[in-house]
């Protein structure tokens, strides 16, 4: 008897652990994040557009705003760049954007000024994080890195990898249609 | 700075410092040489240690005191900083974890959702033990034909 259902237990465990690890639509890179359901950490950093003033996400209390980490030098954030012009068109929230100098050079700025004129700005504002360590504070490891926060301050949700318009319509929109109920 | 250059960084700074070329460094040592490493070796002890503990999530099997991701770099200044600020271990490890969660550590710490990662070791030592002791306990039962 047990001849022949150990084996078989073995082989349900197996189907089971490979149901769950060789998923394809389990991207296996992307962590949770511990910062959902915390208070989003707060910056205060230059503006990329207008080096006078700043961004700051403290002005933001009280309204439900996405937050976009991303960089020139990084090339998905150019592939989702399209579709974060379409969102903005949409007027659904206001898209902050945090320009990551991955190397902390100063050039990143006028590499973003440049690309943001060229290509069209979906941002109502984009900060400047030269040193790295706002980034670090919302615990990003590598952009495009998408962010929700709802209108008391707390981080919702966080996507990994270049938004589009599916993940937009089918993770973003449904929860900030509920962020507005709630607040 | 990967590990290797780090390494070699080290052996050119004991060469330079040697030769007197640092001579007109600011008396009051500074937290950090001109490398980026802490001057105290105690607390560069301690960030070596507590920097090979923490993952690089850009590469995610290397530590951040082996990976040359940019990244990585920044992450090691946090630490160095945070050092000198006079923080403990916990607290580096906890500034760690509540912006990048537990994966950042490489050894999860003991508690009842990581028993399985912990446990699995023994519990495998168990099975092929139990596995082993059947099969020669059976074989040994068997007729021993020429």
């Amino acid at each position: 008897m047990w001849k022949f259902l150990l084996p078989f237990a073995a082989f349900v465990a197996l189907v089971v652990l490979f149901a769950f690890g060789l998923n394809p639509n389990r991207d296996i890179h992307a962590l949770p994040s511990p910062l959902i359901g915390k208070p989003a950490p707060q910056f205060a950093l230059a503006n990329v557009i207008d080096p006078s003033s700043v961004v700051s996400n403290s002005a933001l209390k009280g309204q439900v705003y996405v937050l976009n980490v991303w960089g020139t030098w990084c090339v998905e954030c150019r592939a989702e760049h399209e579709v974060l012009l379409e969102i903005s068109r949409q007027h659904a929230v206001p898209i902050i954007g945090i320009d990551w100098s991955i190397d902390h050079k100063p050039d990143e700025r006028d590499k973003a000024k440049q690309w943001l004129a060229r290509l069209g700005n979906p941002y109502t504002q984009v900060a400047f994080d030269q040193d790295g360590r706002t980034v670090i504070d919302w615990g990003v490891y590598a952009a495009p890195e998408t962010f929700l926060v709802d209108a008391q301050g707390k981080v919702i949700f966080k996507f990994i990898s270049p938004m589009t318009q599916e993940v937009w319509e089918k993770e973003f929109l449904p929860r900030i249609a509920a962020a507005g109920k709630g607040a | 700075m990967s590990c290797g250059s780090r390494a070699n960084l080290l052996a050119v700074t004991l060469i330079f410092s040697a030769s007197g070329a640092f001579a007109e460094a600011p008396l009051p040592a500074p937290a950090v040489d001109a490398h980026g490493q802490l001057t105290d070796p105690a607390l560069e002890m301690r960030f070596e240690r507590i920097a090979k503990e923490l993952r690089c999530l850009v590469c995610q099997n290397e530590s951040i005191a082996d990976s040359n991701a940019d990244l990585a770099g920044d992450l090691r200044r946090q630490v160095r900083e945070m050092l000198v600020a006079g923080k403990s271990d916990e607290t580096i490890f906890k500034f760690m974890t509540d912006r990048y969660g537990e994966f950042v550590r490489f050894a999860p710490p003991l508690e009842a959702k990581t028993l399985l990662i912990w446990g699995a070791p023994f519990i495998m030592l168990i099975l092929g033990g139990a596995i082993i002791f059947r099969i020669v306990r059976q074989r040994s039962r068997m007729p021993i034909d020429e």
